[in-house]
């Protein structure tokens, strides 16, 4: 089978491409490492709502109070466990990273079977009712942590063990920009596992090209979804923690204001492809970094040019999903 | 008459603000090969939709092996030993030919004699096992959909034009295939244009016009009267050679 390589291959020759134009190898290291850890975030973010789009033709706006309601549960539990975190024993981090973690993917993945039945479920069909019933629900969920947390920002420092950075010559490398690399390539690498080597797999890729197909095949496409959708959402849950962390703070609204970026990725990496999304997350991180660094004024619109030249280049994205 | 294996009684299928199908009424009878003709635009690719239960009926019974169907979801419907071939072919691109049969056999690995014997139907898609669908060509996309649904023994297979859009070589080959089929226990209902493939293999036949059944018969006495092939479907035999 032969595969598609050429838009990963791009991936590499930005990163190389910036390398002049940054002029200092340790300052390039520091972006493209920054750039991937962005990037990889934002897979994690963006890789349950391309699968959702995919497979139910789902137009989910609301996918961002998953990542908030993540990242505020895994908060509760970090800011609760400060004696662990503030400790310099990894050991100690861990033992309050571990439960955050799991509280903000279990939140998210309740929040998420939750949406599915009551907001989503009476709107199949219908992308104008989708839109807004979905906005909708983003509002009352941002209000509702707004009631639980307060509305005001929250500090979240990082556990002591995640703080600090890898100095190789010149070039400085934040851990925990490491460590979301690191994060982000086992969930795309578990992703890639449960796509292409399980029977569960075979149908979300079915069901993403052809529901209707798939269900004359005999299996129910429904109960697919509602999997798909709550380990969407958790994934987006996860990816909030991360992004919190990163930021080292949080909002009601920053899921919304991530979402920007996640339609993005979203677009540019083809609707429904999972593969597609990953590398679109890489373009997209990769992008943002370096022109913050060498056109700091183009910086917000970067993103939108680079979906631009992804567009002209492949009009349904960089792996297109054969419906 | 053999028994019927599947019955239509009354259907109305409405889509959107159109009323298509106003009241269809015919029997499938068990084993062979009944084909549905008509004009385009007669109903005969919704009325196949309807008893898959794609399409929601809003009046009238189809029974299919004395269980009422019309009323039951798709997968239910292909549970109960219902394959479908649909007018695009419904192929899975992105997925290998291995893969979009392995999705089909249901209860696991495909049947090792059954697959033998779908490779001697459809020689192609042994030698592209491992390619994907997608880059076959229309003639290959087809075996592979016909294959895909017999990759497990049905009941009953529902094909939507099996041969649009394809070279009359592919055609014969097509023929060929639907022949050994009806060797098997599986009753066929085949809705199709092309009167030459269904005067081939038909046994049964049953017209459609504005949504109704308006002739139902043996196909042979359709074949051999070409009055009444140009009164209900607009054409002569001689056109279609």
């Amino acid at each position: 089978m032969k595969r598609d390589w050429l838009p990963l291959a791009v991936v590499p020759v930005l990163a190389l491409a910036a390398l002049p134009l940054v002029a200092s190898p340790p300052i390039w290291v520091t972006l493209t490492v920054a750039g991937l850890a962005m990037g990889m975030m934002v897979f994690m973010m963006a890789s349950g709502l391309t699968l959702v789009f995919g497979l139910m033709d789902v137009m989910n706006f609301a996918h961002g109070v998953f990542i908030s309601v993540g990242a505020y549960a895994a908060a509760s539990v970090l800011l609760a466990m400060k004696a662990q975190t503030g400790s310099a024993d990894l050991g100690a981090n861990l033992a309050a990273i571990v439960p955050a973690v799991l509280a903000a993917v279990a939140l998210a993945g309740l929040l998420g079977w939750f949406f599915e039945r009551i907001v989503i479920r009476p709107v199949y069909g219908d992308h104008l009712r989708q839109i807004l019933v979905t906005m909708g629900g983003l509002i009352v969920v941002e209000q509702l942590i707004v009631v639980v947390w307060g509305p005001d920002m929250i500090a979240l420092p990082r556990p002591e063990a995640l703080g600090g950075a890898f100095v190789f010559g010149d070039a400085a490398i934040e851990r925990y920009r490491v460590l979301a690399v690191a994060v982000g390539l086992a969930v795309f690498g578990a992703m890639w596992l449960l796509l292409n080597r399980t029977r569960i797999g075979l149908l979300v890729r079915a069901g993403v090209e052809n529901a209707e197909m798939v269900e004359s095949l005999g299996y129910r496409i429904r109960r697919l979804f509602v999997g798909v959708f709550v380990a969407g959402s958790a994934l987006a849950g996860l990816g909030g923690v991360m992004w919190a962390m990163y930021q080292e703070s949080l909002t009601a609204q920053m899921g919304m204001q991530v979402m920007v970026l996640i339609f993005i990725v979203v677009i540019i990496g083809g609707l429904g492809s999972v593969g597609g999304c990953f590398v679109g997350a890489l373009l997209v991180g990769l992008t943002a970094n370096y022109t913050g660094f060498l056109a700091p004024k183009l910086a917000l619109g970067s993103n939108i040019l680079l979906m631009v030249l992804v567009l002209l280049w492949r009009p349904r994205g960089l792996y297109p999903i054969g419906k | 008459m053999p028994e019927a294996m599947l019955a239509l009684a009354g259907v109305n299928t409405h889509i959107g603000q159109y009323h298509i199908l106003q009241g269809v009424d015919f029997e499938v009878p068990r084993g062979g090969l009944t084909m549905l003709l008509g004009r385009n635009g007669a109903g005969k690719t919704t009325c196949l939709r309807t008893i898959m239960g794609l399409w929601r009926s809003s009046a009238g019974r189809i029974v299919f092996e004395k269980t009422e169907i019309q009323s039951l979801q798709t997968p239910d419907i292909a549970r109960l030993g219902v394959g479908y071939v649909p007018e695009n072919m419904g192929i899975f691109a992105g997925l290998t030919v291995r893969e979009n049969m392995l999705l089909a056999a249901r209860a696991g690995a495909p049947d090792e004699q059954r697959l033998a014997w779908i490779f001697r139907l459809f020689p192609p898609l042994e030698q592209f096992w491992h390619g994907l669908a997608g880059n076959l060509s229309g003639g290959q996309k087809q075996m592979l959909a016909i294959a895909r649904a017999i990759v497990e023994p049905r009941k009953l297979l529902l094909v939507d034009e099996p041969t649009k859009g394809l070279a009359p070589a592919i055609i014969g080959n097509m023929i060929e295939a639907f022949r050994e089929l009806k060797r098997t226990d599986t009753t066929i209902l085949v809705v199709e244009q092309n009167f030459h493939f269904a005067r081939s293999l038909g046994d049964a036949v049953a017209v459609m016009d504005s949504g109704r059944i308006v002739h139902t018969g043996s196909m042979a006495a359709l074949a051999a009267d070409e009055a009444l092939q140009a009164h209900l479907l607009g054409l002569s035999m001689e056109s279609h050679q």
